[in-house]
This record gives C-alpha cells, sequence and structure tokens, in this order.
C-alpha cells in the first residue's frame, strides 16, 4: 500500500480536534490575562504611584512570578494543558516553560542540568526575539529615522 | 521469521504498576503498586528501575529461586538504564535489548531460542517504562503539561518480568514471528498508533501464512499499544491489505485503562504496556481455562526524537508470540 492510502485510512479512523472549542477557550483565556495585565498596571500607577514605563516593568514581573510560583507548586501544567495558548502565549507561558525545565533537570546538578537545560523550550523565544527585535529596530531607524 | 519453539514454557509472570495503571480496571491482577509515581526514590529514572527490580524480586519469590541462567531487558531510556541497573543488582548474566515498546515480545522470542538451544534452562525476560522519564526524553518537561492531541497515548508506568524455562508449567510457548521494519511516512508523534499498525499487520500476516493459520485459529490476538484509534486503523488496514478479519482481536493499551475516566488519550503506550496485561488478565483467563491459543503482537515506534527534527518519518516494528495452554 502507497503512503497516501494509508495516510486516508489514517485519516478516516482519527478524531478531529474541537479546534473551535480551543480557540475560544484560548482567547477568553489569553483576554483575562490582558485585563489582569492592564488591572496590574492601574494599580501600580494609581495606587502605587509609579511612572507607567517602570510600572509596566513590574506587571510584567509580577506576571513571570506567579506564573513560575504555579509551575512549581505544581498545578499550572494543567491549567495550561486546559487553556493551551491562552497561558502559553502571554509572558506566563513563558515563565512556566522555564520554570518547568529547570523543575525537570534540577537533579542533573544545577550546571548540567538546570544551567543547560533551562532554556530547553524558551532558548528559541529568546534567540529570534532577539534577532527580531533587531531587525524591527534597523527598519525602524531607517524608515522613520529612530 | 516465523519458527515454532519445541520445549519452552512461561513458568511465572510478575508484575509492578504505578498509580494510573492501579486505577484502572486490571488493578487487582498486580503483583505490587506505588501510589506515587517517584515509587519513592529520588529521580523518574530510579523510580522505573524500582518497579522493574521488583518485579524480577518478586517473580524470583514466586518460583521459590535465587536467579536464572539469564536475564534479557530493555527499556525505553536512553542507554536502557533501568535495565542496567537492575541486571547489575540481579548479577544475572545479562542482554540488554531495545525494540522500542515491542521489546517485551522481543525478549520472549530470544529466551525461547536460548532455552530451545539447549545452551540455558532458564530465562528471566523484563521490561519496563514509566510515564515521566518518557516524557522527560521524548517530549517535554513533565511540568510543563502541553496539550496533547485525542490520539496521542499515554505512556504506562511499571516493571513487569517472566520466567521461561524448559521445565513444563500449563502455559506453552508455541511459536514466535521475528517482525520487520515497516515505514508508512507517518511523521507526527503523537500518532503513534498509525505508526504501529502496519507493522503489526506485517507481523500477523506473516505468521498466519507461515504457519498456514486462520485468524480465528487464536482465541484471542492482541497488539501491544496502538490506542483506540490505531486498532481501528489496523482492522481496516489488514483487511484492505491481506484480506485478513480480526475478529477475536484487543488491544493491551485500551484494555489497561479505564479510557472514559481516566485522561489517558487514546489509550496505553510504552513498553510495559503489553506485558502489563498479558501478564495480568490474559494469563489469568488462560489458567482459567476462557482462552487457550493467544497471539501477542507487541508494538514498537522506533521513534527517536532526532530524526524526526530531521524531518524523518517514524519507523515500526512488530513481534508476535504464540502461548497455548497445555495440560
Amino acid at each position: 500500500m502507497d503512503k497516501e492510502k494509508y495516510q486516508k485510512i489514517v485519516d478516516k479512523n482519527c478524531p478531529k480536534e474541537n479546534v473551535g472549542i480551543n480557540a475560544v477557550k484560548s482567547f477568553l483565556v489569553g483576554g483575562f490575562m490582558g485585563i489582569l495585565g492592564q488591572l496590574l498596571l492601574d494599580i501600580y500607577t494609581t495606587l502605587l504611584d509609579i511612572p507607567t514605563k517602570e510600572a509596566s516593568t513590574y506587571m510584567i514581573i509580577t506576571l513571570i512570578f506567579v506564573g513560575s510560583l504555579f509551575t512549581a507548586l505544581g498545578f499550572f501544567d494543567k491549567w495550561v494543558s486546559w487553556a493551551n495558548c491562552g497561558l502559553i502565549v502571554p509572558i506566563t507561558g513563558f515563565a512556566h516553560a522555564m520554570t518547568s525545565a529547570a523543575i525537570e533537570y534540577r537533579k542533573e546538578g544545577f550546571v548540567l542540568g538546570l544551567g543547560a537545560n533551562i532554556f530547553k523550550l524558551t532558548g528559541s523565544v529568546i534567540l529570534y526575539g532577539v534577532v527580531s527585535a533587531y531587525f524591527f529596530g534597523l527598519i525602524r531607524v531607517l524608515l522613520f529615522g529612530g | 521469521m516465523t519458527f515454532k519453539f519445541k520445549n519452552v514454557y512461561l513458568n511465572e509472570t510478575a508484575t509492578v504498576v504505578g498509580p494510573y495503571e492501579n486505577k484502572g480496571p486490571l488493578s487487582k491482577y498486580f503483583d505490587k503498586s506505588y501510589d506515587n509515581l517517584y515509587a519513592n526514590e529520588k529521580t523518574f529514572e530510579l523510580a522505573e528501575t524500582k518497579m522493574l527490580n521488583d518485579s524480577v524480586n518478586i517473580l524470583l519469590n514466586k518460583m521459590n529461586k535465587n536467579s536464572a541462567d539469564v536475564f534479557l531487558s530493555g527499556d525505553l531510556l536512553n542507554q536502557i538504564i533501568p535495565s542496567n541497573l537492575t541486571a547489575l543488582e540481579q548479577k544475572i548474566p545479562f542482554l540488554g535489548l531495545y525494540n522500542a515498546c515491542a521489546t517485551s515480545m522481543e525478549g520472549i522470542i530470544i529466551g525461547s531460542t536460548l532455552i530451545d538451544s539447549e545452551k540455558v534452562s532458564s530465562v528471566i525476560c523484563a521490561t519496563s517504562s514509566h510515564n515521566c522519564s518518557a516524557e522527560k526524553q521524548f517530549r517535554y518537561p513533565n511540568e510543563y503539561g502541553g496539550s496533547k492531541p485525542k490520539i496521542a497515548t499515554f505512556t504506562s508506568t511499571g516493571g513487569a518480568s517472566a520466567y521461561l524455562s524448559n521445565t513444563p508449567s500449563n502455559i506453552k510457548v508455541e511459536a514466535g514471528t521475528i517482525g520487520t521494519v515497516v515505514d508508512l511516512g507517518i511523521t507526527d508523534v503523537f500518532n503513534m498508533g498509525a505508526v504501529m499498525a502496519p507493522a503489526a499487520a506485517s507481523t500477523i500476516e506473516e505468521h498466519l501464512r507461515t504457519l498456514k493459520r486462520k485468524a480465528d485459529y487464536y482465541d484471542l490476538i492482541v497488539t501491544g499499544d496502538l490506542g483506540i484509534y490505531g486498532k481501528q486503523i489496523l482492522m481496516d488496514y489488514i483487511k484492505e491489505t491481506f484480506n485478513i478479519e480480526l475478529t477475536k482481536y484487543n488491544d493491551c493499551g485500551v484494555m489497561l485503562y479505564k479510557l472514559k475516566d481516566q485522561s489517558v488519550y487514546a489509550g496505553g503506550s510504552g513498553p510495559v504496556c503489553c506485558p502489563l496485561v498479558t501478564y495480568s488478565v490474559i494469563l489469568d483467563r488462560m489458567k482459567r481455562g476462557e482462552l487457550k491459543k493467544v497471539l501477542i503482537c507487541s508494538t514498537g515506534a522506533l521513534h527517536s526524537p532526532t530524526l524526526v527534527n530531521q524531518k524523518l518519518s517514524i519507523p515500526a516494528i512488530c513481534h508476535a508470540i504464540s502461548l497455548e495452554v497445555v495440560k
């Protein structure tokens, strides 16, 4: 049997994923994360009287801390499995990916285990984040003069 | 390659499982279970080793023996860590095996051949897998918990051992088929059922053709870990390609868990899935006379993350063993 014919048998027997429901779930959870971020930002600027630029850094740090803490406490993976990209795309996903790798490889030592593997999932994000920031910065300078 | 064995018997088996397997429908058949995935050890690798070693100890206790002539063992981890450490502990002459989830029946075929050659009189064949050590090695860190499609299977946790010898018992290892590697171009790392189904079909067909048997010669044919969808794929594929109707057929991955209540996606997988089911409920049903002739086909996806990252498809293999009740 050729590969295309076999693929047809496979497709016939495999269930479809609930793309619609998953997308709505992710959209709602991701949107809620956005509201949460804005809420933190407002609290920091109005109640604590921090300038907006610094307050957004504090907001990001808060979300990273909470994401990492929840991962370390062992229940954030279940939330991620449920909400998918709603929690993976925001900064909490980055924190979660780093912390989960750190927990997994801690037992192989601080240098060759934790140190070498902490960016196992997030290394690509950092690399391509920096590279694209460089190019977008370049475009901005060339088109708008900085 | 199919051949019959003259004088090989399955004397005793032992099974040790983790918490998920113990919550499944077969819990009453297992010899020992752990209620935590660490099995009171520090790492998942050591937990898997402990379960494998426990199963060998329980097996030897049941047989009232201290050792066997040869120890054959394999698992999923790099450099087959649990098997090596168990062999170190047991001090039995050791051959390490790797055929992914087809390792269990690979062990029985090699063990039976050694016994039939009359060079050894007893062999212990063992296999293990652990959900978390496998996830860590093949996929993402365990705490990451990325979501999986419905077709994914759930690596089962446990250790299983069997004692083969030339001393008669009521279960005879009758024949075996060494499978060939098959690859029909599946690259989806979650759809292992589709990867392995053609290998299972190829081995079952070869086995039946060589021994001039029909599929209903066996009271039960089981595959190792195709899962609920892979099972359907195999039935369709083998009908279309070889015109074989699998009627008395099931899959160990489907039998090991309560698919509706436990979040195991399409069913169990891993090297220990097939022997956990075979050495528990299937042997029990054979001993009670419900089944007389059974064909066990352990299916293995020879999956390597390196090959998949290099855009190659996943090869698979299946080995079959025919077990018969004798008086």
